[in-house]
């Protein structure tokens, strides 16, 4: 086979990745030339939520380990970070019980993304050596409690977090093009994870545990590899994000925000990352399009009342909808291959068509 | 040394919990569903409680006879539009699409009424206290106690001596040899969620008693409790969630009492990490279950 011919093949195995890449960086081009506010405000915020997608996919899609925490990562790494690059004289103002070895801390905003992503890793790795054990309901019901342990202590550390009030101050700087290249570097990583060794063997566990541990898997250490990428793509996002935001609160790291990234992953389809980057795509066009109608309504005043949660209603019934109809969500567990229509027999297990 | 006081809180607040946890173990010993929509049954039993006693002008136990009938409605309703399709894919899907129902719920009860908590009319029995050997109490703690009792006496009989409750149990153990025996699944799986919504509906009552308001994310701490409490007693048994409802009640208790006050708002993240640990070492909870096959459809 000639060098030019073995460049197609492989170019074609891994056809996934540039066809995600360049419509992303395309429409991000013609977004900063031509788009309005909004639409800018709108584009940087789907690159950064797709970070996060990824980063969740990387660890719930190969595993199949429905990890609720991930967002108490993306809240670890946007603390850690603001903590870290917020000027002292606003901190000491706008968190008055900080303590004073934190109020003195600044750093330039990279290298404070980059340790906020260090964080969460670091603290995946003390709390995943327990969870990653328990498998199954137990293993998801922890998982859920231990969203909630998170919360509990963003809510209430207010000598570090502020407690539940709003953490401002922190600088602006993520721009499109920042997040647009964190996305692009998220979408390399989750690839390069998804075909790398370790996620291979993870993929095996996900699919048959048992069979996984026979040919010498040993279940609970890729798992646990496996998270602490994974909260460390949830911390680096997280900070990013928050010098997206600029202020936030414990709220945004909790349920309802949980469940878009959720929504995210299993309407794509967690199995793979052209699933979860179609799954970012869809749920970020319709709930700017629903929260526009909903916008329309209570601006018109057609209604005696005002309409609150239309959107997380409808984004509800959408998944269950896509959970019935296709479990594996739209794009299924295999990734998107160069030509688009023309598919080679796939090789669909009830576990890979179902693993959500 | 015990005083009584102390133990009729841990006795009352171990028998809401129960009640609880009973409610989700049975739909998850049956279909192996972690339910999250279970809290929203309990919500919605909040507001039938309020929208009957408030709008209705209902005696209060026609009020709560409509609550607790809110309650297995919504559960058998979620069950048929939800669950059922999505019953033979993956354990996740399930999982997830339970919580999409839960986010559903919520969701619509802040658009149909007010995002705003309602106040929920009680008969007064429940705000009375009342004195038992220099202990002072309230009543609502006697009467769930009592309602518990009487519930699982009830509950026991039904799984024990009907078909129906026998079918149950032996689809909890093994569900396609069930199966293949006669026994309809959409029966069996239907009567558990209605009895999943009774118990929700009932305790919805005492939960709804303590606070006498409601609103959307009521349904959040009571599903939680149910939650940790049937992992830490044993998924796999309805004894292991009355067991683990009152173990949680009593940690709770104690946590209460011996923290000191500046920790007390991180008691939930001390009862979590506590259970977490304990689950590391006995990751099957306090009852061990028999034998059981993995999901089926």
């Amino acid at each position: 086979m000639s060098l030019f011919a073995r460049f197609l093949k492989l170019a074609q195995k891994h056809s996934a990745l540039p066809m995600i890449m360049i419509p992303v960086v395309l429409v991000g081009i013609g977004v900063n030339m031509f788009g309005s506010s909004l639409l800018l405000n709108v584009y940087t915020y789907f690159c950064v939520s797709l970070i996060m997608v990824l980063g969740l996919q990387m660890f719930m899609g190969n595993s199949g380990i429905l990890n609720w925490v991930h967002i108490g990562f993306v809240g670890v790494g946007a603390y850690a970070s603001g903590i870290l690059s917020t000027a002292p004289l606003v901190k000491s103002m706008g968190v008055p019980n900080m303590f004073p070895a934190l109020v003195e801390l600044n750093m330039p905003v990279i290298p404070a993304i980059m340790v906020g992503g260090l964080v969460a890793a670091l603290l995946a790795a003390i709390i995943g050596y327990p969870l990653m054990r328990l498998s199954d309901f137990v293993g998801v019901i922890t998982l859920f409690a231990t969203l909630i342990v998170f919360h509990v202590i963003m809510t209430q550390w207010d000598n570090v977090t502020n407690g539940p009030r709003t953490f401002f101050g922190v600088p602006e700087f993520t721009t499109l093009t920042v997040a647009l290249i964190g996305a692009l570097i998220a979408l390399a990583v989750a690839y390069w994870f998804r075909e790398s060794g370790l996620g291979l063997r993870l993929r095996a566990s996900r699919d048959d545990r048992y069979a996984a541990m026979s040919i010498g898997i040993d279940v609970v250490r890729v798992r646990y590899y496996g998270f602490i990428t994974s909260a460390l793509v949830a911390g680096l996002a997280g900070g990013v994000w928050a010098h997206f935001i600029t202020s936030f609160s414990p709220k945004a790291f909790y349920i309802s925000e949980m469940f878009i990234l959720l929504s995210m992953v299993v309407i794509g389809g967690s199995g793979s990352i052209s699933g979860a980057f179609m799954g970012t795509v869809f749920v970020t066009v319709g709930r700017e399009l629903l929260r526009q109608v909903e916008g329309t309504i209570n601006n018109a005043h057609l209604l005696s009342f005002e309409v609150y949660g239309l959107t997380e209603a409808v984004m509800a019934i959408f998944m269950i909808v896509i959970l019935i109809w296709r479990p594996g969500g739209v794009v299924g567990g295999q990734e998107l291959r160069w030509p688009l229509f023309k598919r080679n027999k796939p090789i669909v297990t009830k576990e890979v068509e179902d693993g959500v | 040394m015990i005083d009584l006081e102390f133990l009729i809180n841990t006795l009352s607040l171990g028998s809401l919990y129960a009640l609880l946890a009973l409610g989700l173990v049975l739909v998850y010993g049956i279909l192996k569903l972690v339910n999250f929509a279970y809290g929203e049954y309990i919500m919605i039993a909040g507001y039938g409680l309020y929208f009957s006693a408030t709008v209705l002008h209902l005696p209060w136990w026609a009020t709560m006879l409509f609550g607790v009938a809110a309650a297995v409605l919504t559960s058998y309703l979620t069950e048929l539009a939800a669950f059922r399709p999505v019953r033979n894919k993956s354990a996740n899907a399930l999982i997830v699409t339970s919580f999409a129902v839960s986010i559903f719920l919520q969701n619509a009860v802040l658009i149909l009424v007010s995002p705003r908590a309602r106040a929920v009319q009680l008969p007064p029995i429940f705000s009375q206290t009342v004195n038992i050997a220099g202990a002072t109490t309230p009543v609502r703690n006697l009467l769930i106690i009592g309602t518990t009792i009487t519930v699982l006496i009830l509950l026991s009989l039904l799984m024990k001596k009907t078909v129906l409750g026998m079918a149950m149990r032996a689809a909890a153990d093994k569900f396609t040899t069930t199966r293949l025996m006669g026994v309809p699944a959409n029966l069996v799986i239907s009567a558990a969620f209605i009895i999943s919504g009774l118990l929700a509906g009932i305790a919805s009552i005492f939960w709804i008693g303590r606070s006498a308001s409601v609103d959307p994310v009521t349904g959040a701490a009571p599903l939680l409790i149910a939650f940790i409490a049937t992992v830490m007693g044993g998924m796999h048994s309805p004894t292991g969630a009355v067991v683990g409802g009152f173990v949680y009640g009593l940690l709770f208790n104690v946590l209460s009492i011996t923290l000191p006050a500046s920790m007390i708002s991180y008691r939930d993240a001390f009862m979590f990490v506590i259970v977490v640990l304990f689950l590391l070492f006995r990751p099957e909870g306090i009852i061990k279950g028999g034998y059981t096959e993995e999901r089926v459809g």
